[in-house]
């Protein structure tokens, strides 16, 4: 005697995603560990130099950055010139770096005091002049180690 | 008798959800690669107090680079491209002291590596327009910071059969004794032109 099948009778079960969420903070937990934050939002342009013996920046907490570069097109109000950016803001004194590394070794751990390592963000373009002048606040500032940030040259 | 109550199961379904959002939160506002760049130290702010020293230096001991404002490099006088720089500053560093033209040498006991000629004395001056770019200003800096690290790697490898980095903090002091740095810069000044 021939049997009939149903037709559909028969449904495709449903895959169980009850593992999904295990996953995705599996992905998570990776991304928390292996980046950090963006530690500023730009209002200059940095087109940063290329060079190739680089040292790699290792203790954050250590670390403090200053920006130089054009005022980019959110804040054109600034003008054309270079500019330095410390924090968030936009800075026409270079005099003002070495209050701001000042109040930033005050605010620092007592046994990281000292050990401060300025990270110079500038453009490639940017002129000496308001270079030298950032340098010439850090050692004002008696903050002496730093670091010209630079991206690996491509051969 | 009592009803066993059922405890009702929690829907998790929107759990993947939840953990997708802040997977894409932590993508958006973190970066991934650290910062790298030329580390350099600063020399101390003179003070006021202390009368300027004038040292003299013999011409052969000094190497003076200076860029102008238009990214030109001149050095001990003569035109020169960015490309010859490291082979240059690797032979004025490197001198043993015959060369007439090349910075004089004396020798030095180092550990490790004993009784070596070391041209203690030299220095390389590095002088900068105010309207030289800062690209330019890093590409001379990475080459010379380049031309002390090929010689390091250089003398750690006939040494030690190891690159300088493998090896350990004596060791490493050792190779850097023979190779002293003495980069200096000068104030920056306005030649004209720049601003």
């Amino acid at each position: 005697m021939a049997t009939f099948r149903k037709k559909g009778g028969r449904k495709l079960k449903a895959i169980s995603t009850a593992s999904l969420p295990d996953i995705v903070f599996m992905l998570l937990f990776f991304f928390m560990s292996t980046t950090h934050m963006k530690e500023n939002t730009y209002k200059v342009t940095i087109g940063l130099p290329q060079a190739t013996e680089l040292t790699k920046l290792e203790k954050k907490s250590l670390v403090r950055y200053v920006y130089v570069g054009e005022p980019n097109a959110q804040n054109r109000m600034y003008g054309t010139d270079s500019r330095i950016q410390l924090d968030d803001d936009i800075v026409s004194d270079p005099e003002k770096v070495s209050s701001y590394i000042a109040s930033q070794n005050a605010s620092m751990k007592e046994e990281e005091r000292g050990l401060m390592i300025v990270s110079l963000k500038a453009d490639e373009h940017t002129k000496m002049g308001i270079i030298s002048d950032v340098k010439q606040a850090l050692r004002k500032a008696n903050a002496l180690k730093i670091n010209y940030t630079a991206k690996k040259k491509v051969n | 008798m009592k009803k066993e109550r059922e405890v009702q199961e929690i829907n998790a379904s929107s759990m993947a959800d939840i953990s997708f959002l802040l997977l894409v939160f932590f993508l958006v506002t973190t970066t991934m690669a650290t910062d790298e760049g030329l580390s350099r130290q600063l020399p101390p702010m003179k003070d006021p107090k202390t009368p300027d020293q004038i040292t003299d230096i013999k011409p052969r001991n000094i190497m003076e680079i200076l860029v102008n404002s238009n990214n030109d490099l001149m050095v001990n006088g003569e035109v020169m491209d960015v490309k010859q720089l490291k082979e240059e500053a690797k032979a004025f560093i490197s001198s043993d002291g015959s060369n007439e033209k090349l910075p004089e040498a004396e020798p030095v006991n180092i550990p490790y590596l004993g009784t070596t000629m070391v041209a203690t004395a030299h220095v390389i001056s590095l002088q900068n327009d105010r309207g030289t770019d800062y690209g330019r200003y890093i590409e001379v800096q990475n080459e010379l910071v380049a031309a002390y690290n090929e010689l390091r790697n250089a003398k750690s490898m006939s040494a030690f059969k190891k690159p300088y980095s493998e090896l350990d903090a004596d060791q490493q002091a050792a190779i850097r004794k023979a190779y002293p740095q003495a980069i200096s810069e000068a104030e920056p000044k306005t030649y004209g032109g720049g601003k």
